[in-house]
């Protein structure tokens, strides 16, 4: 058997999926109340179409998209609009978020209206339904997917890739999803298509995971559609899209570019679900598939979990004792943002809950550089960390910019390597803020 | 409400850390110590433990911390393989001394120095001592307690032994023109400096050091062919004055720079291209000291000298990053 193809340079942490991989994914029982935050997504906040008091049905629309770089809210439960007010959200930025009281004699049985058969739309039409279906990319950024497919008029996408990669440690949700949604994952790529008239279809998996493999493979052949599934070399961050790009067709995204600018288009597994979930039933993005992780939880699972559950709601329903707790973190441990309390909710882009127990915390002692290159050994983007880190820490920004400071995509694995304990990819983070705002001074006219 | 830490991303790190590395370069040098003893006895774990205390005393007077990453052990033991077997303890003492303060500390400590630790230590060694130096006891036996002038006293002349002075393989070659047998070579059986005699054992642990990721292959295997190449050209041009590839590569400190000083990662460049660079360099600089100069060894400056150009090389040849081609 020939080498799974991959990408040069990148890490190999342990990836703690045994953890949660054999867990089959389960319906987490309704919470007493939900949070929405309007802003799940990258672009403008929704704008919210209910009022304080208002009963609304689960799968209802709450607030609708502003504008196109915007998306639909819709209600995860029957209930009561309790309030629509401010609260510090997962990213610690305070904006608006829309919270229910579950109506706990409701059935929560889902009513809602198929949309008329894909084939009958118009590409705009398409658009528009899934931007009105909340539909975003649900590997983490939670880039709003009618965006992504709605292609400049001067491109065309001739590559259409899902990424099923999940390449992050401990997560497992896409794993699952690909297992036991086979049919949806590839039925959604197929909707996709038809739109987007791609010649060449791809879908990329980490050969971790060979039961997912496996299961797509079946359903590709019983089906006999024309994708090829692509086992890939387990190795981080074989997931992120330009590594994926150059894993599978060969050739790098230049610097600046966007994939569709070489005729491509990645999405990720579980918004491809999404999609077929939606033509099939109706049923907008009103809950995902999230891996609570974390070695010291009772019971790590893969749950189908309501948007803006709390997750005070979800650490309990797998065993996990808040005062045990050191590290929150809402994503994997290599990109995952950590979070300070349990009173923020899963939103669209959440795609793990890793808790680090108290007893399991990392500390390491901080030594100088000795240049060992481990870290430049470890750059996807064969960048110089070690270089950026000497002049991140004098201060060196515009020294760093030169130096190609802005192609990192911060997937962590400089810091992951490096045997002095050196903060690299978190200096690459202030450094970039720092230039942003530089940068935003000086154009604003005074 | 219990706050959680907060911390940014990654969560996770590897088991590397500096003193671990440093600590298993330490452990790799035990079977060149060991081999050390086997051909020239106690002198060599006498000489160790002189240039480790020296190596530490400066760390220790300047800031204690700086003993937590155990470079400066490395850089001691290091150091007491490059010396005679014979060599004043004292002297030892000093080279490491002068090989941490004035090899590492006053350019601001791990991983600012510009040259190798060890070898700054030497130099110094060369020039201030240069008749101790390049007075070379011939393999005796483990059974020695002391070697040649181990025991002379601080600034005074030692007494000179007779009979245990010999020629080192390249001495040998320079100035008497004899060859010396390659089985002795591979295996030790040598006189020269306390580490640098076992080719095959060190080549064993460049292969382990390179499996273990912590050296690369480019810097020592570059160093390898290009002075292979260019011995073996060399030979074919003038036979009298330049030995044959195999007594050149197996001789001197050749094989024991190559791997544990070429390969020092602070004074060495640190992209591909630039290491490849270096390595040239070295062989180049050997083989003209070797050969073409006074000194019957050159690998010792060949590497200060290159390290002198690694800043030049890391600001000329750099990594491509991805997506700018």
């Amino acid at each position: 058997m020939k080498a799974p193809a991959t990408f040069k340079h990148g890490i190999h942490p342990d990836d703690h999926k045994y953890l949660t991989k054999d867990r089959e994914i389960e319906r987490i029982p309704f919470s007493k109340n939900y949070l929405l935050p309007l802003q799940q997504h990258i672009g403008k906040p929704s704008i919210p179409v209910v009022k304080k008091g208002e009963y609304v049905k689960r799968g209802q629309l709450i607030a609708k998209a502003d504008g196109f770089v915007s998306v639909a809210l819709h209600a995860p439960v029957d209930g009561t609009i309790e309030k629509i007010e401010r609260f510090k959200g997962p990213k610690g930025v305070e904006q608006e978020a829309i919270s229910i009281t579950t109506d706990l004699y409701s059935s929560q049985h889902i009513q809602t209206t198929p949309p008329p058969a894909y084939s009958e739309l118009t590409f705009a039409e398409f658009i528009e339904h899934i931007q009105n279906a909340g539909i975003v990319g649900l590997g983490g950024a939670a880039f709003p997917s009618h965006v992504k497919f709605s292609i400049p008029k001067d491109k065309k996408c001739t590559v259409f890739m899902l990424n099923g990669c999940e390449c992050e440690p401990y997560l497992t949700s896409d794993h699952r999803l690909m297992l036991e949604y086979a049919e949806e994952t590839l039925e959604g790529m197929m909707i996709l298509n038809h739109f987007l008239q791609a010649e060449q279809l791809y879908v990329a998996v980490e050969d971790n995971k060979p039961e997912s493999i496996q299961k797509l493979i079946e359903v590709k052949n019983q089906k006999g559609y024309p994708i090829q599934i692509v086992p890939l070399k387990t190795k981080y961050p074989q997931g992120a899209e330009k590594m994926m790009i150059t894993a599978i067709l060969g050739q790098e995204l230049p610097s600046g570019k966007l994939p569709i600018d070489l005729g491509v288009i990645v999405s990720n597994v579980g918004t491809s679900v999404a999609i077929s979930q939606y033509f099939r039933s109706g049923t907008p993005l009103i809950e995902r598939i999230v891996t609570i992780t974390g070695e010291s939880l009772i019971k790590p699972s893969n749950l189908l979990i309501p948007i803006g559950t709390p997750l005070r709601e979800v650490i309990q329903y797998c065993g996990g004792e808040e005062s045990q707790i050191s590290h929150l973190i809402l994503g994997g441990p290599m990109m995952g943002n950590v979070q300070k309390s349990l009173e923020v909710p899963v939103i669209k882009g959440t795609s793990g809950v890793l808790v680090k127990g108290v007893e399991n915390v990392l500390d390491f002692q901080q030594y100088n550089c000795i240049r060992c290159g481990k870290c430049v050994e470890a750059c996807p983007m064969f960048l110089n960390p070690a270089q950026l880190g000497t002049l991140g820490k004098k201060g060196f920004w515009e020294e760093m910019e030169e130096e190609h400071l802005f192609d990192c995509f911060e997937c962590g694995s400089c810091s992951y390597v490096c045997p002095s304990g050196i903060p690299l990819v978190q200096t690459f983070r202030m450094a970039k803020e720092h230039l942003r705002r530089v940068k935003q001074k000086n154009s604003t006219p005074k | 409400m219990k706050k959680f830490s907060i911390s940014s991303s990654p969560h996770l790190k590897s088991q590397d850390t500096t003193p671990g590395i440093m600590l298993e370069l330490c452990i790799t040098l035990i079977p060149l110590y060991g081999i050390s003893f086997f051909y020239f006895g106690w002198s060599a774990i006498w000489m160790g433990i002189a240039a480790v205390l020296g190596s530490v005393l400066p760390e220790y007077l300047t800031n204690k911390s700086g003993l937590k990453d155990r470079s400066s052990i490395l850089t001691g033991l290091l150091l007491a393989l490059t010396l005679p077997p014979g060599f004043p303890l004292w002297m030892a003492f000093l080279g490491g001394f002068v090989s941490v303060s004035l090899g590492k500390l006053i350019w601001g400590g791990l991983g600012q120095n510009m040259f190798n630790p060890a070898l700054v230590g030497r130099a110094f060694l060369q020039s201030a001592f240069p008749t101790a130096i390049t007075t070379w006891a011939n393999p005796e036996g483990w059974s020695n307690w002391v070697t040649g002038h181990n025991l002379a006293i601080p600034f005074l002349q030692g007494k000179a032994l007779t009979g245990i002075t010999g020629a080192t393989p390249l001495s040998a070659w320079k100035f008497e023109h004899t060859s010396t047998n390659l089985n002795e070579l591979l295996t030790g059986d040598v006189s020269g400096s306390l580490g640098e005699t076992a080719a095959v054992l060190i080549l064993l642990i460049g292969v382990y050091l390179y499996i273990r990721k912590i050296i690369t292959w480019r810097i020592p295997i570059t160093i390898l062919l290009t002075t292979a190449v260019l011995v073996g050209v060399l030979h074919f041009i003038f036979p009298d004055r330049i030995p044959e590839i195999p007594l050149a590569l197996f001789s001197g400190g050749l094989l024991f720079g190559t791997i544990y000083m070429a390969t020092d990662p602070v004074s060495s460049p640190l992209a591909p291209g630039g290491q490849f660079v270096f390595g040239i360099g070295v062989a180049v600089l050997i083989v003209l000291i070797r050969y073409f100069g006074g000194l019957p060894e050159g690998v010792m400056y060949a590497i200060l000298i290159m390290n002198a150009f690694t800043p030049l090389i890391n600001r000329w040849i750099k990594i491509k990053p991805y997506g700018h081609k």
